[in-house]
């Protein structure tokens, strides 16, 4: 599994900075759910594939993950609104949909987590006066990235380690035997990262921070 | 200087060392340690024992990870207990699991975690990170997901997160425990190479080989504590009699 998305490239998408490409997502999402016509989404797909693959000089292989890791609930969609209203409609929806999924999955590819977790802190700034830290707010997120690949790798680990002894891989009663174990690693887990966290000065962080680096 | 409530000004003073006074630890009703009494001065020093021997809870109290239950712990003066956190900047700590010591998705911006919480100016953290991920063979992955790097270069990448501090001294809880022979050598290596003071516990008695003096602890207490050769028979000995 991997949520670290981020693809180096020496590119002109790669240079902007995280607060306009989010700006740009969050205007193309309402631009396909405002206008909802054939030209405007088919040119919002054009524009994304083009400014991900050519602009970004992205993998296609980045994009195509993206695109099949939402094809059934997409295939699903089509299907529904083909039954209740007509195939026009349905497709319209689906291309909508992949257009701004494509167009996160480039955002992701091009941007530094810390980048984001900076515009998440400079726009979380104002509540500083409410006694929110947003440093903390953004290291939440980035752990969050980091962990959830670390911790569906032990589930993965303990499913390995009860089916080596006779235990089954799939069911619920395999789902059952193998929660506890990895709430215990997580737990565990939870306990040294905090030690951790503390080794490396979390409770020095300053509560304003210039633009990251690295 | 304005202080925290509950500090007190004291001035640090290097050529004391880390200082163990009368100290003792226990886990509700466990004693993990009782009655040391040290004064760690040397480059390199090993700690060796039994798993559950308390060697792992004295190297966290180097670093103000945790506090003794009696007595007091010093770095360079400042106690552990009211100075914690001057103490963390003198005294860097690479776990036994780096996946537990990485916390950002990628190994550049991992490395630059300590950096921002330093309050160190982005040009000079950029700079930092890059010369340590140059000097421990990390500069082509500075970009890649943390988690797909193998166990060796994961150990790397946590000794990198604490060397780019540049903290005078650097406790290793149990660094090859998880790595293979190979590893082992490349991280040993880095140990040998480094110019801070070093605290080891550790479980690979090859490691503690050259160091300036190696600890051993059991039961809670330092049972023997000289140079490497006399301390590993020591504890040879005393593991042939469990």
């Amino acid at each position: 599994m991997t949520l670290a998305l981020y693809v180096p490239r020496a590119s002109v998408v790669h240079r902007l900075p995280a607060g306009a490409k989010l700006l740009a997502l969050a205007a193309l999402s309402v631009l396909v759910f405002a206008v909802p016509t054939w030209p405007v989404v088919c040119g919002a797909l054009a524009t994304v594939l083009l400014v991900g693959l050519v602009a970004a000089r992205l993998p296609a292989a980045t994009l195509l993950r993206q695109a099949r890791a939402v094809l059934w609930w997409l295939v699903g969609l089509f299907v529904l609104h083909w039954l209740l209203s007509d195939a026009l409609t349905g497709a319209v929806t689906v291309l909508r949909l992949l257009a701004l999924v494509l167009a996160a999955a480039v955002v992701t590819a091009t941007t530094r987590v810390t980048e984001m977790v900076a515009v998440v802190e400079r726009i979380l700034r104002p509540l500083e006066g409410l006694g929110i830290r947003p440093a903390r707010i953004g290291l939440v997120i980035a752990m969050t990235l980091r962990f959830i690949p670390l911790i569906a790798e032990r589930a993965d680990r303990i499913r390995e380690a009860q089916a080596a002894r006779g235990g089954s891989l799939r069911g619920l009663r395999a789902l059952t035997t193998a929660v506890v174990p990895l709430l215990v690693q997580v737990l565990q887990l939870a306990h040294t990262v905090s030690e951790a966290l503390d080794a490396r000065g979390a409770d020095d962080v300053p509560v304003r921070r210039g633009p990251r680096a690295a | 200087m304005r202080l925290r409530r509950g500090t007190t000004a004291a001035v640090a003073d290097p050529a004391r060392g880390i200082e163990l006074r009368g100290v003792g630890h226990v886990y509700g009703d466990r004693v993990v340690l009782s009655d040391l009494d040290l004064r760690l001065s040397e480059r390199r020093i090993g700690i060796v024992g039994a798993n559950g021997s308390g060697k792992s809870t004295l190297a966290r109290l180097l670093n103000g990870l945790v506090v003794p239950t009696t007595g007091r712990v010093c770095v360079d003066g400042l106690d552990t207990r009211t100075h914690v956190r001057e103490v963390r900047r003198r005294v860097g700590f690479v776990f036994q699991d780096p996946d537990a010591q990485i916390v950002h998705p990628t190994v550049a911006e991992d490395v630059a975690y300590g950096l921002e919480n330093q309050g160190v100016p982005p040009a000079e953290r950029a700079e930092r990170v890059a010369e340590v991920l140059e000097r421990y063979g990390l500069a082509d992955h500075a970009d890649h997901p943390a988690h797909l790097l193998s166990g060796g270069q994961k150990q790397l990448l946590a000794i990198a997160g604490v060397l780019v501090m540049r903290p005078a001294r650097i406790v290793f809880d149990e660094p090859t425990t998880l790595l293979d022979l190979v590893n082992t050598r490349r991280v040993a290596r880095v140990i040998e190479e480094l110019e801070q003071q070093v605290v080891v516990v550790t479980h690979d008695l090859d490691l503690v080989d050259g160091f300036d003096r190696v600890l051993v602890v059991d039961g809670g207490r330092v049972v023997a504590d000289g140079a490497p050769d006399s301390s590993v028979g020591a504890y040879r000995e005393l593991m042939v009699h469990r």
